[in-house]
């Protein structure tokens, strides 16, 4: 038992110790949500009718958050593609430790990687004009947790069906930038289409970012604009597609050719 | 004592059959070889051996414990170095060694002291801190050979180890492989197509198309083929070949051009050769028994000519065939 928190915890330091090393690929990934917060959301803020109750730019703070933990956490997790192209996958597999810790290990890495991010991006808040006090900024992070642990489990997930990196562009155009879109990350759910709504129901991103909105902005909290579902609901999907996936990305793992 | 036995092993990818029945056992701490060409179920039986993959039937244990139903108690007992390496290279050496003392378990207040030392026996303790793509490929191999052992497992497998190293490398290699039953006490399993570097294993069993054909210490084998082994190029071979037997009574076989004659002492023999046959002679070469010989008389092929040939194929729609699987 032991050896597998070990491997947990190992897995999660190899990660960290390559992530605090590329200085360069942190920064290019918080290039992303930089551009979509002030140049999207700054062009977009002189379209959008004012009645939604806030700028433009504040209403898709929750949503960039979101954004920044998707792809780190999704990507952070696909390196497991890179492991086994690069063999250190097989390092893993011959170990004397549950294929389950490796999953668990990995997602951690990702949930770690992935909330250091959005913290820092999170740190912006002063720059568009929110409020938000200590209490407020906690609760924050740790939603922020939730959701990246989901993601990266989910990437897990992901990465268990492909063996090398032409499948990335792949994952990339048909699964993250439309989980991104179809999140109420850009708008609110309720006004889109019925088919894209409920193609966005069946995202658990936008569950995660709908309670990020109720924790950016709890004076709102009754604005019909801002949120979708409940906190519970949303809570509770995050907690069980967390769960969910990363149950079947250990099985797969424990499966034998 | 036998610490690796396997019995009537098979494994079959679809129709084709990579490992085809076969037993063999290996004695604790001595260097176990398993020799063959590429694609002759090398690297099918010792990925059973580790329990990445499962037999079609058959068993295999180690120290006891069945490869299948034990597979993590034989996973604490076995040190691997794959043919691809499998190092983090982002990572310095000294990392990865601990990334694998924590994997293994390896007690935390032990890991500086074993790590240290695993890095002074393979000469890299001064490049300890330096990421592991700055290596060349024969300090990734000593790497990985160190790491295998971090844990002090039973067994130690090594799949061509030597594999792309130039001969400097391989030569370094080899002495330091040989060393480690006595120096660390592990059994050592190695893998290769390269014959000449078998002659370091206590034992060998010689595998071609998924079947052992031969199994014994090299001395035994290399008594196959009838001590010396002389080549002779003539102008003419088949007129030689028939010269020899009529006035020495010696028998030659024609072999890529070259005649392929067996003697006790071929030194001795070679004078009388050249007399006999006049002026014919182009070239002529003396060969101590290898295990190549031992191969190309058992298969009646050389091992590197198979080493490009079907075995590639044979490999290529083995790794067709897995893909297959895992996308189910």
């Amino acid at each position: 038992m032991s050896t597998n928190f070990n491997a947990i915890y190992v897995i999660v330091a190899r990660e960290l110790i390559k992530f605090v090393r590329e200085k360069g690929k942190l920064v290019s990934t918080l290039a992303r949500p930089l551009i979509w917060l002030f140049l999207v959301g700054g062009g977009m803020s002189r379209m959008v009718s004012p009645d939604m109750g806030m700028p433009y730019m504040q209403f898709i703070f929750p949503g960039i958050l979101g954004m920044t933990i998707l792809f780190s956490s999704i990507f952070s997790s696909i390196s497991i593609i890179w492991d086994k192209e690069f063999g250190f996958m097989k390092e893993m597999l011959v170990a004397p430790v549950s294929r389950f810790s490796i999953v668990v290990g990995k997602a951690l890495s990702g949930t770690l990687v992935s909330t250091i991010q959005a913290v820092i991006i999170l740190m912006l808040f002063p720059v568009i004009g929110l409020n938000i006090g200590a209490v407020q900024f906690l609760l924050i992070i740790l939603m922020c947790v939730g959701l990246a642990f989901c993601l990266a489990s989910l990437g897990i997930l992901i990465a268990t069906f492909y063996e090398n990196f032409e499948s990335f562009s792949v994952i990339m155009n048909f699964i993250v930038m439309p989980m991104f879109f179809l999140s109420g990350a850009m708008y609110p759910v309720k006004t889109l289409p019925a088919a894209l709504g409920f193609l966005t129901m069946l995202n658990p991103l936008t569950y995660g970012i709908d309670a990020l909105k109720y924790m950016v902005f709890p004076a709102k909290s009754g604005m019909s604009l801002t949120h979708d579902f409940s906190l519970a609901v949303d809570i509770a999907v995050v907690a069980v597609c967390s769960a969910v996936f990363v149950l079947i990305a250990g099985a797969m793992f424990e499966r034998k050719k | 004592m036998f610490i690796i036995k396997v019995e009537n092993l098979t494994k079959h990818f679809g129709s084709i059959a990579a490992v085809d029945g076969i037993s063999f056992e290996a004695e604790k701490n001595s260097i176990f070889g398993f020799l063959g060409p590429n694609g002759a179920g090398k690297t099918t039986t010792i990925n059973i051996l580790c329990t990445l993959l499962s037999p079609t039937s058959g068993t295999a244990t180690i120290d006891g414990f069945d490869c299948m139903t034990h597979s993590s108690e034989v996973r604490k007992k076995i040190g691997i170095v794959f043919q691809d390496t499998t190092l983090d290279k982002e990572l310095t050496a000294y990392e990865n060694l601990s990334f694998h003392a924590y994997l293994y378990g390896v007690p935390k207040n032990l890991h500086k002291k074993k790590i240290d030392s695993a890095l002074d026996f393979i000469g890299l303790y001064d490049r300890k801190d330096d990421q592991v793509k700055k290596f060349s490929g024969g300090m990734k191999r000593r790497l990985e050979v160190a790491r295998g052992i971090i844990h002090e497992p039973a067994v130690l497998f090594l799949d061509e180890p030597t594999l792309g190293l130039d001969p400097q490398s391989r030569a370094n290699l080899w002495e330091f492989i040989s060393k480690l039953p006595e120096k660390s006490g592990v059994t050592v399993f190695m893998t290769t197509h390269y014959m000449e570097e078998a002659e370091i294993c206590n034992r060998i069993a010689i595998i071609d198309k998924g079947r052992i054909i031969v199994n014994g210490t090299p001395e035994e084998l290399k008594k196959m083929v009838g001590g010396d082994v002389i080549y002779l190029k003539t102008t003419n071979n088949a007129l030689a070949a028939s010269e020899l037997k009529k006035t020495m009574g010696i028998d030659s076989e024609e072999k890529n051009g070259e005649l392929f004659i067996q003697a006790v002492k071929g030194d001795a023999c070679i004078p009388k050769l050249i007399n006999s046959l006049a002026d014919m002679v182009l070239s002529v070469r003396l060969q101590r028994p290898t295990l190549n010989d031992v191969f190309l008389k058992l298969t009646g092929k050389a091992i590197r000519d198979e080493a490009q040939g079907s075995g590639d194929e044979l490999k290529a729609s083995i790794r067709s065939y897995r893909k297959k699987f895992d996308k189910k």
